[in-house]
């Protein structure tokens, strides 16, 4: 690819263009959504088909920021627009391209009012959510970051369920809260460094007492994007009520940038204050991991329970980033992926009974293999990724995360693996619940099978699980430079840290 | 061709269960059978070409996983001990394939049926040619999952479903003690290789291992864990629960994956981390103990049950101690061979039972059966082979592997070995009298089932019993075809590198030195166990009656298996359901939600209601308010001032 295309930028913003031509439909209802479907779809495949070219064209040996663009944005302030990826952010800007077309897709049918609305936010959600793992300016990344909450909350809020206010509320409150610290911390960090560069802050020095203090006010923000216990109460309402592509979008891209903020702001600009807070975060992911599971075994909800399940699962992810080993943080970033892909997949799952049967209480199924044994395959693959079974995607993020926590404490490693049991439980109680057992109820006997359009929506993500988890090294390899770098640059900073008080220490003497 | 061995059944697994409605039921078995027989023929081959000639090799196949310093391969071992579990792993898996022809012909879903059976021999070979702990762990997984689809295989049954779900759990604990130890194995080792670990631990052999609190003799600690592993998925004491409840699966699967191959998977692990465990006494001795344990355990509570069916369970966990106290008393060698004759008598003992139950319509209760024998006579025949194999009588099978066992825990000279051998001869005796038992239930004495279904026992096919010929020379001649190699003067060569014995701890040169006594007491034991059983259920059958009357707490005990299941249900499943319950409606519901959103939002209307109150809308309220604001205001100002 010629130098100085800004890929990055074309398909942050493709999708606004799919926005502006739905939004310039004029006619009759029926017709304008039809229309808007279909420019929805195409535009976000679009935008993925050009996501694959930042992949292809990615040096996946290099810890460097890549496609990067950089543009005087405020002048004067010396913030700028400014781009880029490394392998830390690369495979999240594809995840969101790729379950935005699906989430299309599995909204077909399923969305009959608003649908020119519900296109033209589901677009701009694709925008913001690149954006978000694009931007690396302080001031920009908080735009995109922050601006995802509206959308999504219009998703819960317009086309969600019978509590769909009180859940989008709880929602945009709580992650809000958070932001409204980040952007203090965000001004601080701003002053601190001259520039609004998040490059520049990363190899910056911040005071120690400062770190602490910053660290928090990020951590406010991430931990209720992640979710961490206990700042996860809204993420099950929020999952219950949003549509079927809501909860999607919102487990598959929207929790990731909770780790994702970890990996790039909190761990390379905060080093001292990351080790000084490791305790408090091992001890929230573990009791996430195992507190969530047990909550999620007593679930009648399908929806609350996978929603729980995701909980326990970013607990493995906050846990690895913390463990600051090469594999600990390798595996948060892939546990993110394959999250995002089951636990996404596994949203959709649900949706297809829910559009056939409109409720999600699981005593309200049973025997579903009978009438669509296609659908109980696809749950089983996914339920077993989820699980975390060798030879799917799922197990080889839990496996890298543990094998790093047992390096950094073995009874975080310990207790974490418990966990592993748990998942196993409660996953194989709900499939058992909704797809064996006798067909009984009148209701179901008439279910039918997944259609076309539903296999085509699974068919990407069941390749995706085996492929992660069969040959994870396409998706190790590129991650893995810009991890051994952060690291190594942690190390240099928390000696160089460590060294400063000894050497104030002699002065005073 | 030793790869094609391998990946032969996965392809048919695929062909079977994607396009099983395409090719219909027939195509599938074709396909699923033509597969698993070419590498059973196959496997031969292999044996000879790695344990005769001494070609043990490894080949890589891709990367798996990278990260730092992991580097894991998929890659397929070829040596004696992985050579040894492909031959029984096709053989009987070829067996039962072709069996499960004939059993499940009245099933609908047979095309699904065969694709798990085959998946489940993928799975079970990928364990057993593992180069590394982690793919060993696939494959451990692997064989979890399909044991999981195999047992819940009639859906619409809950309690299979429940043994189904059961059974993943249960080996997940085990599992939970295996990922630990492979994580510390990586920490000690920087690798999880074992060609990298095995060349390591000589020099690991004192180090120590920080494991949560306390600082461990690293070898020691991480076996333990592994062996852990190893417990869940060999049904070893404590974590044996899940076995018997795993009956509910078609009997080809309990044949296959419960009796023969799965089972024998922690065994097999022993003998293949034989390298460390030598270094580990410690470990050995729990192996030991824990093995001789099950044995006797196993054995009682197989004297009672009624269940065709369960009690074979019940013999597969007896005799699966067998062969882990062999392993611990370092007869790595003794334990692979009762493995490998196992493997065939015990495969058939539970197709001649699937061919019983077959007869039966699907009767497994004992206690409905008898007076048959003369209306299935090869069955019957079939399964006195059986039986005389497990109970060890002499030149069958059982009785070269169960001898070279006892002896080599007597050889041992040491406390757990005695201890071994003692529990090893009262389960000997207990094996004996309950195969009799089952054997003079089943087929003798006055018909007990209804008169319809007398009237329909009938043969089993050919398609069924033409495979057990195959098992029944196995149970006949495997044991002495086997015996110099596995653990007689030839073993050394035979397995190569694959096993490692210390010196000091060479138990079965010492197993050739024993006493005559040592050697004829399993024999008697089993010969008199036989009698007792012919006395009792034969001439006596008033007998069994009365002593379980008699001894009424006694039998209640052994008839709910030592009360395990009750012990852990109420223990450790109820409370985490219960606790899950409050967890959700009390942590999450009350103190989350209740302090932190709802309480906030809360809070602020009741605020906003009462600062609403305020809003009165008389004047004077207002200029009293006003007024006592500038008081305040003024005082506050004098006061500092003042200060100031």
């Amino acid at each position: 690819m010629a130098m100085g295309f800004p890929i990055l930028s074309v398909i942050t913003f493709l999708p606004l263009v799919g926005v502006a031509f739905i939004l310039a439909q004029r006619g009759d209802e029926a017709t304008v959504a039809r229309v808007s479907r279909w420019a929805a779809l195409w535009t976000s495949l679009a935008t993925f088909a050009l996501s694959l070219l930042v992949w292809i064209n990615f040096d996946p040996t290099s810890a460097k920021f890549q496609f990067v663009e950089k543009h005087a944005w405020i002048q004067g302030f010396d913030i700028n627009y400014f781009m880029g990826v490394d392998g830390i952010s690369v495979f999240f800007v594809l995840l969101s391209t790729l379950l935005t077309p699906l989430c299309i897709l599995a909204s077909w049918e399923a969305v009959e009012k608003r649908v020119r609305e519900y296109m033209v936010a589901f677009l701009a959600l694709e925008t913001l959510m690149i954006g978000t793992f694009c931007a690396l300016d302080l001031v920009l990344f908080y735009v995109f970051f922050e601006c995802v909450l509206i959308p999504m909350f219009l998703i819960i809020g317009v086309w969600g369920g019978p509590r769909r206010v009180y859940s989008a509320f709880k929602f945009f409150l709580y992650t809000l809260l958070g932001s409204v610290l980040m952007l203090l911390a965000i001004l601080v960090v701003y002053r601190e460094v001259g520039n609004a560069d998040i490059p520049a802050a990363m190899a910056h020095v911040f005071p120690k007492t400062l770190q602490t203090w910053l660290w928090l006010a990020f951590f406010a923000s991430f931990a209720v994007k992640v979710p961490m216990w206990p700042v996860h109460t809204w993420l099950p309402d929020a999952h219950v009520e949003a549509p079927t592509a809501g909860s999607v979008i919102l487990a598959g891209v929207l929790l990731k940038m909770g780790g994702y903020g970890f990996l790039r702001f909190s761990l390379p600009m905060f080093p001292d204050a990351t080790v000084y807070f490791t305790p408090l975060v091992y001890t929230l992911s573990i009791v996430a991991i195992i507190y969530t599971s047990l909550v999620a075994l007593a679930q009648e909800d399908m929806k609350k329970l996978i929603a729980y399940s995701s909980v326990a699962h970013m607990g493995f992810v906050t846990l690895g980033t913390f463990t600051l080993t090469v594999q600990g943080v390798q595996g948060a970033i892939f546990q993110m992926l394959s999250h995002g892909v089951v636990s996404a997949a596994l949203f959709l799952v649900v949706g297809v009974v829910y559009d056939r049967l409109h409720t999600r209480e699981i005593a309200r199924y049973g025997g579903v293999v009978e009438r669509m044994p296609k659908y109980a395959l696809v749950f089983m693959i996914f339920m077993l990724a989820s699980v975390g079974l060798p030879g799917t995607s799922g197990f080889v993020g839990e496996f890298l995360v543990l094998l790093g926590a047992f390096q950094a404490n073995t009874w975080v490693c310990f207790l974490a693996a418990t966990g592993v049991v748990l998942g196993a439980a409660y996953m194989l109680v709900l499939y058992r619940r909704v797809i064996f057992g006798k067909l009984e109820k009148p209701d179901l006997k008439a279910l039918l099978d997944m259609n076309l359009r539903e296999i085509v929506v699974f068919a990407p993500l069941v390749l995706l699980v085996f492929w992660m988890g069969v040959y994870p090294a396409t998706f190790l390899k590129p991650t893995e430079p810009a991890v051994v770098e952060l690291i190594r640059k942690f190390n240099v900073q928390r000696s160089a840290s460590l060294e400063a008080p000894a050497q104030a220490a002699e002065v005073r003497q | 061709m030793f790869v094609l061995c391998i990946f032969l059944p996965l392809i048919a697994a695929f062909i079977a269960g994607l396009f099983g409605r395409l090719i219909g039921d027939r195509g599938a078995q074709y396909v699923t059978c033509g597969a698993l027989i070419l590498s059973a023929l196959i496997s031969p081959f292999i044996l000879y070409d790695v344990a005769i000639l001494g070609h043990a090799r490894d080949v890589p196949l891709m990367t798996w996983i990278a990260s730092g310093d992991l580097e894991l391969s998929w890659a397929l071992k070829f040596d004696a001990l992985s050579a040894v579990m492909i031959v029984v792993v096709t053989v009987v898996s070829a067996v039962v394939h072709v069996y499960s022809v004939g059993y499940m012909s009245h099933d609908p879903s047979k095309p699904r049926f065969m694709a798990y059976l085959s998946l489940f021999t993928f799975s079970m070979l990928m364990l057993v040619t593992a180069d590394n702990l982690v793919q060993m762990f696939f494959g451990w997984e692997g064989v979890g999952v399909c044991s999981y689809l195999l047992i819940g295989f009639w859906y619409h049954k809950p309690s299979a479903n429940d043994a189904a779900i059961k059974a993943f759990l249960v080996n997940r604990v085990g599992d939970f003690g295996f990922a630990l130890g492979i994580f510390g194995t990586f920490l000690l080792f920087q690798s999880v290789s074992f060609t990298d670990i095995f060349a390591a631990v000589p020099g690991k052999a004192d180090a120590k291992l920080h494991f949560l609190s306390w600082d461990f003799h690293a070898m020691t600690v991480l076996c333990l864990l592994l062996f852990i592993g190893a417990m869940g998925k060999s049904a070893q004491l404590g974590l044996h629960t899940w076995l018997p409840d795993a009956m509910e699966g078609p009997t080809p699967v309990s044949a296959l994956i419960h009796a023969a191959t799965m089972v024998t998977a922690g065994v097999f692990m022993v003998c293949r981390l034989s390298p460390m465990f030598e270094y580990a006494p410690t470990a050995l001795a729990v192996v030991t103990v824990v093995g001789a344990t099950t044995a006797l355990f196993a054995a009682t509570v197989g004297l009672v049950q009624n269940d065709i069916k369960r009690v074979i369970a019940y013999s597969t966990c007896s005799q699966l101690g067998y062969m882990f106290f062999a392993a611990g008393v370092s007869a790595y060698g003794a334990a692979m061979f009762h493995l490998f004759t196992h493997a065939f008598f015990k495969a058939l003992l539970f197709l001649c039972a699937g061919s019983v139950i077959h007869a039966m319509s699907d009767e497994q209760d004992m206690r409905r059966m008898g007076g048959i024998w003369r209306k299935i006579p090869v069955t019957y025949g079939f399964m006195w082979v059986g039986s005389l194999a497990l109970a060890g009588m002499p030149f069958f099978a059982g009785f070269y592997s169960k001898d070279i066992v006892l002896e080599a825990a007597y050889g041992a000279h040491s406390g757990v070995g005695l201890y071994a051998y003692w529990l090893g001869c009262a389960a000997a005796f207990l094996t004996a009298f309950y195969s009799w038992r089952l054997l003079i239930m089943t087929f003798h004495g006055a018909p007990r089932a209804d008169h319809h279904t007398m009237e329909h026992v009938h043969e089993s096919p050919w398609i069924m019993l033409g495979p057990l010929v195959v098992l029944v020379i196995g149970a006949v001649v495997a044991g002495k075809l086997g015996y110099n190699s596995f653990v007689g003067d030839a073993r050394v060569d035979f397995w190569g590198k694959a096993i490692l014995v210390l010196p000091q701890h060479d138990s079965l040169e010492a197993a050739h030195h024993v006493p005559l006594w040592v050697k004829l007491l399993p024999l008697v034991m089993a010969v008199s166990g036989i009698a007792l059983a012919y006395v009792m259920y034969m001439l006596r059958p008033a007998w069994p009656v009365a002593l379980a009357q008699r001894f009424q707490g006694l039998y209640q005990f052994l008839l709910n298996k030592w009360y395990f299941d009750e012990l852990y249900w109420n223990v450790l499943v109820e409370p985490a359901l219960r606790f899950g319950r409050v967890l959700w409606k009390g942590g999450d519901g009350a103190i989350i939600d209740g302090l932190g959103p709802d309480g906030v939002a809360g809070a602020t209307k009741a605020i906003s209601r009462r600062t609403s109150l305020l809003q009165t809308g008389y004047v004077y309220h207002y200029a009293f308010a006003m007024l006592i604001g500038v008081v305040i205001l003024v005082t506050w100002y004098l006061l500092t001032r003042k200060a100031g």
